[in-house]
Order: structure tokens, then C-alpha cells, then sequence
């Protein structure tokens, strides 16, 4: 888990791939070179000083594992970014309830921008209380729409 | 009779990478595919692979048997044929193929076979209801054919399998009641669960099915929690309204033709079954067949590409077709395979390899 100091500095990927298994996309994918797998089965370690948040190894990623929170996004809101690979996409601008790890629906949160990706993991945008950026880890969309 | 140096049976992901890798080499190749399209398991395959990118890690299945599909059809030392079901293997070497109606001959000089595994099954009351599928029926109608197998389903099995296709089920827009599994913890990557928790999927550890009700058709499951001894807890009943069940508790290797050809086979049940014994270069107890894939032990598609790529590589080189850089290639992918089986999510299947590969000899 990054420091306050490193959260303070602007978005970080934050990895919850606790469990040894043998992968490492997430290694080849970053542009910055801030992620090492050192072998396969490993678990990935982040260079928090060269990581700059921009979410592509996100996208590579088979286990859907990695999330991106931005503290400096707002005052009283953080930035968080999730992989998403349903169908239909949320809208940027609309509100969707915000889901914790065990699917509860914890709040809501503004959709502030789609990132669509050829390999279609998506990357969804979230405008969150700051005291949920810990917690939101994924959406279901109003409407009848569904997560 | 036809003639081919190299007969590969079952065009899945090691039996594409086997013909790929010989015929490369400068091996002719004929592959053999029962089904009428090449590519196995792989076609079904939504989600992107774990591994490295030497085993196309972080690509979706359906997507690397696209790559193996165009590669295999773009070297002219590969003929393919589809709807050809290897009928036996003989003493004289001689193989029996029905290929489109038509009882063909062929005498290869080395087979390799790579016909994959059969999904295993569970006995409890009404397990012939409709609505009661595998998870590999459940992958075809979804992800081949575009057909949802049901509104909502129960998923028994929470090895990578079961995991993977409520996954893919939730994707398609079926509701998913719930992952029943009998161990006491859930056997697939662990990521892949939590895709599922925070979506709501609730997943019942130290639970199994007791039975299934319905008049023609599945309306609903009852599931009971398991003791220590993993025996039912009387009064821990609890039905579930579903009209789809989807089983996901295992596989077996697809054997036949090995222990009709007379390979030397043991029973390893981390692997899934009865397994040929095999020596590091894929080679039974045969002088002429070789193995690669899940007939070998049920693992990783990840595994079973590679094991192909060693099984094609190391036939050419048999038969005098050896590239230069065969034995850097060869070396490289023993080293990928053995790094891919080196962590703790592998432990299981290198207990199960340790009883049935024998040592490397030369």
C-alpha cells in the first residue's frame, strides 16, 4: 500500500493480486518500466516513484486486479479507475452505484470518463467520496442497466 | 494409405503448436481435428490468459486460436483435416481415420497425439434434468453460438473453470445464483473470484448439491453444507430457485487411443485420470507416439502450448529435421515450462508429473 506522502503526489496503481500465480503481463505492459515480476509465480512489485497512475497495465491485466486511485483529483472526491468488461458501458457524466469488493452498493459515483481499449478491458473513471476511494472497486449501472 | 512423417491427433492448443513447430522445422504434417473447426477449447475462451507473452499471457483465448489457426493454415507443410475421427491405432502402425464419411489409412512415422480432456460429472438425484449442463456446453452455447444457457444459474466447482464461466455468464447477462464448492476454499485464482465477489456472486465454500428438482425442466437446486469429512449437515439444506445448473468439477485425460495403442499408463489423480507415462521430450512407452496437452495431465492452456511446442519440436528433430536454433528453441521452452509449473498454484500437478515422467534419458 503506498504512503500518504506517495497518495499526496497524484494517481497509483494500487495491486490486489495477493495470491502467487504464474503471470506477469502487467510487467511488459508498463510503459515506464515501474512494474516488476521477478519471477513468473511472483506477486508484482510497483517502483511507486515511477508510476505515474496511467492505468495500462489495467488493461492487460487477466485477473481484472489492478485499480488506480487519484487523491489529488478533487477536494472532497478521489479518482478511481476499475476495469470493466460488460456490456453496455456507462455513459460519462451519469451516476451508477458504487459496489465494495463483496458487490454491496456502498454509494454512488459520477462517471467522468470511458476509456474504451481494442483488447475491450475498459476503463471506467469514478468520481468517489474520498473515504470510498479504498473501498469502490466496481459499478452496476441504473436504469436496468446491470454490472 | 496416406503417408505423413508426422500425424498429430486433436488440433487444441498443443496439438496446433505441435504441427506448427514441426512443420516449421520442415516436418509434413498431417493434423487430424474431429471437430469442424480447429482451435479446441480455445474458441470458448473470453478471457484473457495468465503466463507470460511467450504463452500469449494477457491475450484473450479466442483470440490466440485465431493466431495458432492462421499459422498452422499459412505453412504449406501442415494438411489439415477437419471432421476426422481417429478411429485406432494398430500394431503395424497403421491408423484408422473416418475423415467426412470416408474410412481412410495412414501410416505416420511418428504420432503425435493431443485430444485433450472430457469433463467429469457428479451422481446426485435428477442430474438428467434440461437446464443441467457442463461448463464446456455452457462456453458453447454462450461464446460460440451466442445462445444464454439460462436466466439463472448455479455454478458447482470453484477450480479455474467454474470461476471463469460464471465470469463469462455474467458477462452474456445471466444471472448467476451463487458458486457451490465442496472444499473448504476456492481452488481457482484467487483474482478470478473476486471478479465474481464484487459483482454480488455469493460463492458457498464446504458446500455441495444434494439434488435437483423439476417437473420437465431444472426449477431449483438443493444445496447442504459439509462437515470436516465433507459429509452433508443434516438440517443445513437450503434450496435455490434456478433454472440452469452448470458442473465444473473437473476433467479427464481423453486416453483411448493411448491404451489402445498399448502405452504404458498410471493413475495420477492430480492429473485427472490414468496419464501415459512419458519420458521430458513428451515420448511414451511407444517408440512411435508421443504426447502433448491435457491427455497428459489435465493443466493450464498455458502448459499445454508449450508441451506441444516440445513434442513438435523434438519429433522434426527425430526424423532429421532439426533447425539450428533447435536446441536454444527447445531449451527455451522446457525452461518456460518448468518456470510456469515453478509456484505454489502449481504443486499439485508437479506431484502428479513426478509419478509419471520418467527421467530424461541422453
Amino acid at each position: 500500500m503506498p504512503s500518504q506522502e506517495r497518495f499526496a503526489k497524484g494517481p497509483i496503481a494500487l495491486f490486489e493480486c495477493m495470491q502467487q500465480i504464474p503471470c506477469n503481463p502487467c510487467a511488459d505492459a508498463c510503459p515506464r518500466g515501474a512494474i516488476t515480476v521477478k519471477e513468473i509465480n511472483d506477486c508484482p512489485s510497483l517502483n511507486e516513484e515511477l508510476c505515474n497512475g496511467c492505468g495500462v497495465c489495467m488493461t492487460h491485466c487477466p485477473g481484472l486486479s489492478i485499480f488506480v486511485v487519484d487523491y489529488t483529483y478533487g477536494k472532497d472526491v478521489a479518482l478511481v479507475k476499475i476495469p470493466y468488461e460488460f456490456s453496455p458501458l456507462p455513459e460519462a457524466k451519469t451516476v451508477v452505484d458504487a459496489l465494495n469488493r463483496q458487490g454491496q452498493c456502498i454509494g454512488t459515483s459520477e462517471v467522468i470518463r470511458v476509456q474504451t481499449s481494442p483488447n475491450k478491458t475498459n476503463i471506467i473513471w469514478l468520481s468517489v467520496p474520498r473515504e470510498l476511494a479504498m473501498e469502490v472497486r466496481s459499478i452496476r449501472l441504473k436504469k436496468g442497466g446491470r454490472s | 494409405m496416406i503417408t505423413t512423417e508426422i500425424l498429430v491427433i486433436g488440433a487444441g492448443p498443443a496439438g496446433l503448436m505441435a504441427a506448427i513447430h514441426a512443420a516449421e522445422a520442415g516436418a509434413k504434417v498431417l493434423l487430424v481435428e474431429r471437430a469442424d473447426r480447429l482451435g479446441g477449447q480455445l474458441i470458448k475462451q473470453t478471457h484473457k490468459f495468465f503466463g507470460s507473452k511467450a504463452e500469449f499471457a494477457g491475450e484473450r483465448g479466442m483470440d490466440i486460436a485465431e493466431k495458432l489457426i492462421n499459422q498452422s493454415s499459412d505453412i504449406s507443410g501442415i494438411t489439415i483435416w477437419k471432421n476426422a475421427v481417429v478411429l485406432g491405432i494398430y500394431p503395424d502402425g497403421v491408423v484408422t481415420i473416418s475423415y467426412e464419411g470416408a474410412f481412410c489409412t495412414a501410416r505416420p512415422k511418428k504420432i503425435i497425439i493431443a485430444t485433450g480432456a472430457s469433463e467429469k460429472t457428479m451422481a446426485f438425484p435428477n442430474n438428467d434434468l434440461p437446464g443441467i449442463y457442463g461448463a464446456g456446453a455452457v462456453q458453447t452455447l454462450m461464446n460460440v453460438h451466442g445462445v444464454i444457457p439460462a436466466k439463472r444459474i448455479l455454478m458447482i466447482g470453484a477450480g479455474n473453470i467454474g470461476v471463469i464461466v460464471a465470469y463469462q455468464l455474467l458477462q452474456a447477462g445471466v444471472k448467476v445464483a451463487g458458486i457451490v464448492e465442496a472444499a473448504p476454499q476456492v481452488g481457482g485464482y484467487r483474482v478470478h473470484a473476486a471478479k465474481l465477489q464484487r459483482h454480488g456472486v455469493p460463492i458457498y465454500t464446504s458446500h455441495s448439491i444434494q439434488s435437483a428438482h423439476g417437473d420437465s425442466c431444472l426449477e431449483g437446486v438443493t444445496i447442504s453444507k459439509l462437515d470436516e469429512q465433507w459429509q452433508p449437515i443434516d438440517g443445513s439444506e437450503q434450496y435455490i430457485a434456478v433454472d440452469g445448473l452448470c458442473l465444473a468439477v473437473g476433467l479427464s485425460p481423453l486416453t483411448e487411443l493411448l491404451w489402445q495403442a498399448g502405452c504404458e499408463m498410471k493413475f495420477a489423480a492430480e492429473l485427472g485420470g490414468y496419464v501415459p507415462l512419458r519420458d521430458a521430450n513428451m515420448k511414451t512407452s511407444h517408440e512411435n507416439i508421443y504426447v502433448a496437452g491435457d491427455v497428459s495431465g489435465v493443466e493450464e492452456a498455458s502448459a499445454a502450448m508449450v508441451e506441444g511446442k516440445l513434442a513438435g519440436l523434438y519429433v522434426a528433430s527425430v526424423l532429421g529435421h532439426k533447425k539450428d536454433s533447435f536446441t536454444k528453441e527447445f531449451q527455451t521452452a522446457k525452461s518456460q515450462l518448468s518456470a510456469l509449473r515453478s509456484g505454489p498454484a502449481s504443486v499439485k500437478i508437479c506431484t502428479g508429473l513426478s509419478k509419471v515422467v520418467l527421467e530424461e534419458v541422453g
